[in-house]
Order: C-alpha cells, then structure tokens, then sequence
C-alpha cells in the first residue's frame, strides 16, 4: 500500500518527500491515472481561463479588452490545450485506471513505458507553453494551417515549441496506445473473454489504434512544417513548388479521427453509466462494439469535409460528403441503444446519471448539426462560422465533457474512496446545463447571422451582439460550476461519506475491490463468466445464456 | 429522487425559450446573413439547409421525447426494484439501422442535386462579368481583367447577368464569402479556385474573409454593390478613366508628399510611376466608399487618421507608422480624396 510512509518514524518533511517521491517514479497505473486526470484538470482550468478572457472580449462589438495579438493567442491555445492537454489525457487518465482494474489485472502491460507516456505527456505541455518565455506563444490556429505557420509570416519561436510539444505529445499517446492494445489483448482475467470485456475498455481498444494510425499523419505534417521552418525545404511553399493544401490533407487525415479518439472513451463511460443507474444491462452489446469498430474505421475516411470549401472537384466533394453521413448512422445506432437501455428501466438519478443524461440530450444536437454541416452547400455558408463552434462544442463539451464529469462523478468513490456530496454535484450539473446551453446554443444562430468564426472583433449593427452577451453570460454559469465542483471535491476529500467497495452497485470488476484499490488490484484474480460479473454474484444468477 | 422529474419542465422551457428566441432571429435576419439570400445559389443553399433543418427538428423531437419520456416514466420507485433484463435485440437493431441509413440516403440525393447545380459554370452566352479576386494580408483586390479595373475592398457586379470569380490568395490562406450571395471559396497561394453566381436585386452586400489569416482577419472584409446594368457601365468608365486631375493647392501639395515619401513603394496609382504591389491600389481611392477593408467609412476625417497612424487603427497590418506631419497628412488625404 502506497501511504504506509505515514506510519514511519519520519518528520512530516520526510514524510512529505518519501511520498512526493512516491508519485514522481510511480509505474502503478492507478497513481499513473490519477496524475493523468489531475494534470487535465489543471489545464481544464487554464483553458476554461483563456475561454473566459474571449468571451469577455466578444460580448460587445468593438471591445478593447485583447488586441488581436493577444486574442489569437488564446483562442489557438485554448483549442490546442482542451484538445491535447485536456480531453486526451483524461480519456487516457481514465482508461489507465480503469482498464486493469475492469479486466481483472493487476497492472498495465508496460508499467514503465506507462510512466513515459505520462511524463512526457507532462514535458510536452510545458514546451508548448514554453512559447510564452519565448517571444509568444503560437497563434495560428490549433488547426496550424500553412502557409500561415510558415516562417515568413510566423516567425515567433511559439511555432517551433508547439510543433515540438505536438511531437512529444505523439510520443506520448503513442506509447499509451500501444501499452492500452497489449494490455487488453494480453492480459485479461480467466473468462474474460473479448467479447465480455466491459464497453469502456472496448472503446478504449478502438480509440488505442485510431491514435496509431491517425497520430502518425500529424507527426508527418508537424515534422514537414518543422523542415520548412529551420531547414530551408519547401514542403509548404507553393512559390517553391510546394503544396498548401498538402498541410491540410495531412492535419484532417489526424483531425477527423482525433475527434472519436477524444469522444470514444466518454462513449464508453455513458455505456457503463447507464446500465448500472438503471439497473439493467445495456442494449445490444455487440452493435456498441461493432458501431465503434464502425466509426474507428469510416473515421479515416471523412477527413476532407473539413475542406469542403478549397475548391476541391463535385467528385472528391461527394466522396467525402456521403462518408460523413454515412458516419452518421453508427453514431445514431450508439444513442439508440442508449435510450434503450434506459427504457423500462430503474432510474436511480444520483449525479452520475444526471451527466450522462444531459450528455445524451445534448450530444445529439451536435450529431444533427454535424449532418447538417456534411451537406457539402450548406457548409459552404456555414464553415468557419460560429456555427462551426457551436456544433463541435456541443460534441465535445456537451458530450465529450458531460460524460466525463459523469466519469468523475461515477469513479470519484472508487479513486478516493469518498462519495462527492450529490447535493452540490446536482447544483453542478444544473450550472452546467443551463450555462452550456446558453453559452454554445446561440452560437448556431450567429453562424447563420454571418459571424465568422476566430475574430478578435467585431463591427456593430448586425445583430450579433445579443447573441455574443448570452453566450458570455453562460460562459460565466460553466465557471461557476466548475467552481462548484471544485469546492464539492475540495470537502469531500477531507470530510466526504466513505464509499465502500461499491456504493453504486456497479456491474464491473473494479467495484468487486477496495476502494481506493491496493496496488495490486486484487487479491486474487477473479474468474469471469458474465458481461456482468457483479451483477451475477449480486443477484446469485447463474451464468445468463444471452451474455455472451 | 423526485427532483429531476419534477424538475424535467425546465428543459422544456429552456428548449421553448431558446425556439421562441431563434424563430425571429431566422425570419428577421439582416444582412449579412446567408438567411437572407440574394442571388440563385444562395437560395439553393437556404432551401436545402431548411429541407435539412426540417428533418433534424423531427429527428431531434423524437430523440429527446424518448429521453424525457424516460425520464419521467422509468424513474426508481422502489429501492428494491429490478426492472426485466433485456440484452438487446436484433430485429430492433437493424430497424434503426436502416431508418437513419433511409434519411442520409435521401439526405445525400438532395444535397448532390444542390452541388450539381453549384459545379455549373456560366454558359459564353450569358456574357458573364469576370472578376480576379486576390486575398492579400489583410485587404482585397479586385481585378477586372476585360475592363482593366483594379480596385480594392469594394466589388461593382452587374445586376442580371453572371459574375464569374477567380480566386487565389497572395500570401496565406483566406476565404471569399459573401452570406446573401454564395457560400464562400478559399483563396489559395498557387491555386485558382472558382465561383460564380448572379445577383436579382440592386444592394450593397457584406463580404468578409472566413479563413483565419492571422493578426487582422477580422478586419479583412469587403462590399458587394450591385447596380443595374447602366449603372455598372458608368462606374466601370470611371475607374478605367486615368486619375484625375489634380486641382487646388493643398491637393497639389498632397501629390507632391505622395510621390516623395515611401507610399510610392507600396501603393499604385495608374498612369503614374506610383506602382507598389503591397497595399491597394489607390488610382480611385477617392470613389470607394470605406478604407482599410471595411474597417472605415471613407471620410476625410478617417483618412487622415488612417494615415497618421494605421497600426493603432488596424493593429498588424502591413502599412507602417510614417511619422507624417499634420500638414503632410491634410495635403495627403486632400490628394487621395481627390481621386474619384
Ligand atoms: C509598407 C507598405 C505601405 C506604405 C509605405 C504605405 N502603405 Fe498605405 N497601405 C498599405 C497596406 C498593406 C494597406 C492595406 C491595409 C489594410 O487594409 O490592411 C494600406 C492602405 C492604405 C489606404 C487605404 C486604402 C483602402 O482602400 O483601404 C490608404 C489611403 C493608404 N494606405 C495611404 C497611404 C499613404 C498616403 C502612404 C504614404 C504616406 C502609405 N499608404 C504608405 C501599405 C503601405
Ligand atoms: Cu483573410
């Protein structure tokens, strides 16, 4: 056990260093995870900040409070750290975690590279950042496009760092990917079978290879633009016979799939929410495994429909437009199989619940918009709008971070061994709720009023004010709920409900252990015979023929 | 555990406030919104989004109905309740496997129809207007290659009869979009890309880049004026017509603080030796109706303070501070106003 140095015969300095010591050369994967999530959290708030500032900036026309200089800043860096600093590692905190544990093993494959992938996850932040000592940090855009990020026209060191930490960042994923498809392949419990494993882990897989193939694409291009930069090629140059556009294809190539790398392990969550808050197994197993595999694979060709408008033939735009409503239906199948489990359930509408609920509700607006946007004409008007914004936020903030504050809220006990106070975890939820909705619903609506999107400014009179101060105003009530929560975690950690084993009658192998659980997971390694093996010895069933 | 269905109205009413809230601002929509078409391809674009807006609202009905009803019907009534174990079904799985495949199929046909029509070039014999258009760090220009016209920030089509665009960038990428005209195309370094389309009615349109292009993309717009045919042939004499001539004193000076100071370096006026490539082209500045790519309605007064101090209007862009004289800047706009 981990806090034994408290017993020592140590001074509380000591004491403090043998445990700091601990954390730092760690390889158990539970202190990996927590570390993991802990270092999201704190870049959640440093981009939450750097959002805050924007919305400020935009809630009247002609605001003086950033000059372009500093706003581009911030925009590029609020994407670039929610989506490499924030959604990421939290899927992959979690999914280190939680992947040992649900299998029934005592640890990841590569204890090791695990503590690699963190610390350099960690080195990777800091050296985009490091931009901020180094002239200013990068301002082209998360989506870096050239020639733009070009030396000629981005000569700041900004550039360079952020490439590099993109590079690191690689490394990171790529060695925590390989280490997740070794680990589920290998070390599953007796009667584990693939086919039993829980949903979470299952999305977990998929994400694990969409990161190998869709990463490499990235480091291709970050490398190229690095060439460009110091080297003198011209991979980017078109006065030198170079491709703009080839920037692009390669950055998309990673994008597209980037977005069900980050929103596939917040999938699986609601998959295990669910069940386990309606006290029912979850609808149709294998078609959310298969409809993941789906959109793992269909995920790799969409890619151009972020480019629907650089002039591309009627034939190219089709391709890609009947790929990404294809994609559609998989997704559709997901959210069905949702709503199903819930129906003619037990609803027990404790926190969790309330997340992934609002997780569904919400998710779907931006699956819907998401179709909209593929009808090739339609994005033609509304690419690079508010729109734009409005429709992935309510993918990966109305979906991607509903779940996972659902995740926190379900896997709290399990991590500290506490419950979070369901009081303020519902005032949480509702602050949430309304002040997403307030914050990214109008966005639609100034997209389709003209409002293009990454401006620092606009000119009065075009009735984009209205909309611009309800979106800052929500954007106000998200803070205050992130407060809230902070606030919950912050007491429950010291004076919190103890949790037990398994306050929520979880269906999973990690709630047949302590919690926190020991390093060693469990004391003896369980044997499988069910999807649900809690469930099983809870109810005394008998192995259920229809679970697989 | 009452709280969240006796609460479930609040979605409700979030939802109804929110249509009540977007209805207007869908049937009042002002320019610049793509909701206020005024060309044909622009209501293409609108009819096809609200067939599709259309199908979502149903598609959204249902799939949050099921939710609340959820919601409200399967609530936990009693601590010690289990519900049926229900592990799937495959007839249920493949019906709404299909139904949604049905609507992108149908989804997919009408937007194809749409970017058909789009992909159409003008035939020769509408005589359509052709149009280079050429995106610049953080301004516009426009050429006409048929009439020799080379102006920036500001676009005269012709009412009625097809404007034909090419498109490519100077520099970095950026976006040629016009909402009530057409849906936007990128302006690329080393590619030419393409749109066309016929403005009905009279109007000054808002156009404005849709490609972050760094510092001053958001100042990097344009006008769109399109006049009766007539009208468009006399604007198209006067911009092909040389520069003015000079009268007035202060105006004199002006041009002589012109051609001695570095604006020659960056800036053309045609017919004389003024024949810089990096900022507008000034040989008819006078006759535009704003500066410095719509940031400024073009007046004496926001001229001179243009020039006296650009990066403090438009910080970024690529005209310099000059470190002119009050007198130098009075002659200078008294000059550049002059060039109608
Ligand atoms: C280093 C190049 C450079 C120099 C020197 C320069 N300009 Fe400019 N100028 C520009 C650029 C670039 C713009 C467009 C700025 C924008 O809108 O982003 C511009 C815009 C303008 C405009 C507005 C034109 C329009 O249609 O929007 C005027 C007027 C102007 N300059 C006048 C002058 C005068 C007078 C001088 C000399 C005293 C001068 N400029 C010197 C680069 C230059
Ligand atoms: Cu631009």
């Amino acid at each position: 056990m981990d806090t034994k140095v408290d017993a020592l015969p140590l001074g509380r300095r000591d004491a403090f260093l043998a445990v700091l010591q601990e954390w730092l050369t760690t390889v158990d994967h539970k202190k990996i995870g927590t570390l993991y999530i802990a270092s999201a959290f704190v870049y959640l708030l440093v981009g939450g900040v750097f959002a805050l500032v924007m919305r400020l900036q935009l809630s009247t026309a002609r605001a003086s409070l950033l000059g372009p200089d500093a706003y581009n800043q911030l925009f590029t860096m609020h994407g670039t750290t929610m989506i490499f600093m924030v959604v990421m590692p939290f899927g992959a905190g979690l999914g280190n975690y939680l992947v040992p544990l649900m299998i029934g093993a005592r640890d990841m494959a590569f204890p090791r590279l695990n503590a690699l992938s963190l610390w350099t996850l960690l080195a990777g932040g800091l050296v985009m950042y490091g931009g901020f000592f180094a002239g200013g940090l990068f301002s082209g855009g998360w989506t870096g496009y050239t020639p733009l990020t070009t030396v000629n026209y981005s000569p700041g060191y900004g550039v360079d760092l952020w490439i590099l930490g993109i590079l690191i960042l690689g490394v990171s994923s790529t060695a925590a990917s390989i280490n997740f498809i070794v680990t589920i392949f290998n070390m599953r419990a007796p009667g584990m079978t693939l086919s039993r494993i829980p949903l979470f882990t299952w999305s977990i897989l998929v994400m694990a290879f969409m990161i190998v193939f869709a990463l490499t694409a990235l480091s291709v291009a970050v490398i190229l633009l690095l060439f460009d930069r110091q080297f003198g090629t011209h991979f980017f140059d078109p006065a030198a016979g170079g491709s703009a556009l080839l920037w692009q294809h390669l950055f998309w190539f990673f994008g597209h799939p980037e977005v069900y790398i980050m929103i596939l392990p917040f999938f699986g969550a609601i998959s295990e929410i669910l069940p386990v808050f309606s006290r029912k197994p979850i609808f149709g197993y294998e078609f959310i495994a298969y409809s993941s595999l789906a959109i793992g694979a269909i995920g790799f060709l969409v890619w151009a429909h972020h480019m629907f408008a650089v002039g591309s033939t009627l034939a190219t735009n089709t391709f890609f437009m009947v790929m990404s409503m294809i994609i559609a239906v998989p997704t559709g199948v997901k959210i069905f199989n949702w709503l199903a489990t819930l129906w003619g359930g037990s609803l027990d509408f404790k926190t969790p619940l309330y997340f992934a609920l609002g997780f569904l509700g919400q998710f779907v607006i931006g699956g819907i918009t998401g179709v909209v946007l593929a009808a090739v004409p339609v994005d033609w008007q509304v690419h690079d709008t508010y729109y734009i914004v409005g429709h992935f936020h309510y993918v990966l903030f109305g979906g991607g971070a509903f779940a996972l504050f659902a995740g926190i809220y379900y896997w709290w006990p399990k991590l500290t061994g506490r419950l979070l106070d369901e009081g303020l975890g519902k005032l949480h939820f509702w602050l949430f709720f309304i002040g997403f909705n307030l914050t990214f619903f109008p966005m639609h609506i100034l997209g389709l009023l003209g409002m293009p999107r990454r401006v620092y400014t606009y000119a009065p009179g075009q009735d984009w004010e209205i909309w611009n101060i309800l979106a800052t105003v929500g954007s106000f009530i998200i803070a205050a709920g992130t407060l809230v929560f902070v606030w919950n975690a912050y007491k429950t950690f010291r004076e919190g409900e103890e949790a037990g084993d398994d306050p929520w009658e979880g269906n999973t192998l990690e709630w047949a252990t302590s919690s926190p659980p020991p390093a060693y997971n469990f004391a003896q390694i369980p044997e499988v015979h069910s999807r649900r093996p809690l469930w099983d010895e809870r109810y005394r069933v008998k192995e259920q023929a229809q679970d697989g | 555990m009452r709280s969240f269905a006796s609460r479930w109205w609040v979605i409700v009413a979030i939802a109804a406030v929110f249509l009540a809230l977007m209805f207007p601002a869908a049937v009042f929509a002002q320019p610049p919104s793509p909701l206020s078409p005024a060309t044909s391809s622009a209501r293409d674009i609108l009819q096809l989004h609200n067939i599709i807006m259309g199908i979502a609202v149903v598609i959204f009905v249902i799939v949050e109905g099921l939710l609340i009803y959820s919601i409200i019907r399967f609530r936990r009534r009693d601590e010690a309740e289990v519900p049926r174990q229900i592990y799937g079904s495959v007839p249920v799985e493949i019906a709404w496997t299909v139904a949604p495949a049905i609507v992108v199929v149908i989804l997919m046909i009408l937007t194809f129809r749409t970017m058909r029509t789009a992909a159409q070039p003008p035939s020769a014999a509408q005589n359509p207007l052709n149009v280079q258009v050429v995106g610049h760090q953080w301004w516009w220009e426009f050429r006409y290659p048929d009439q020799g016209i080379v102006t920036a920030n500001e676009l005269h089509v012709p009412v009625g009869r097809p404007t034909s665009f090419q498109i490519e960038s100077a520099d970095v990428v950026h976006s040629f979009w016009v909402p009530q005209l057409a849906g936007k195309v990128d302006a690329m370094p080393g590619r030419r890309t393409w749109i066309s389309f016929t403005v009905d009615e009279p109007g000054t349109y808002q156009g404005q880049c849709a490609e972050f292009c760094g510092a001053q993309h958001a100042n990097m717009r344009f006008l769109v004026i399109a006049q009766p045919e007539s009208a468009f042939q006399v604007w198209a004499e006067q911009q092909t017509a040389g520069p003015v001539e000079v009268t007035g004193d202060l105006a004199q000076r002006g041009r002589e603080a012109f051609f001695q100071s570095a604006c020659v370096g960056c800036h053309a006026i045609q017919g004389t030796n003024a024949q810089g490539k990096t900022g507008p082209d000034l040989t008819h500045v006078g006759s535009r109706r704003t500066i410095a790519a719509g940031l400024l309605e073009n007046t004496p007064e926001n001229m001179a303070r243009w020039i006296e101090n650009p990066q403090e209007i438009k910080p970024g862009n690529q005209m310099p501070n000059l470190d002119l004289s009050q007198a130098q800047i009075d002659a200078l706009v008294a000059y550049l106003q002059s060039l109608k």
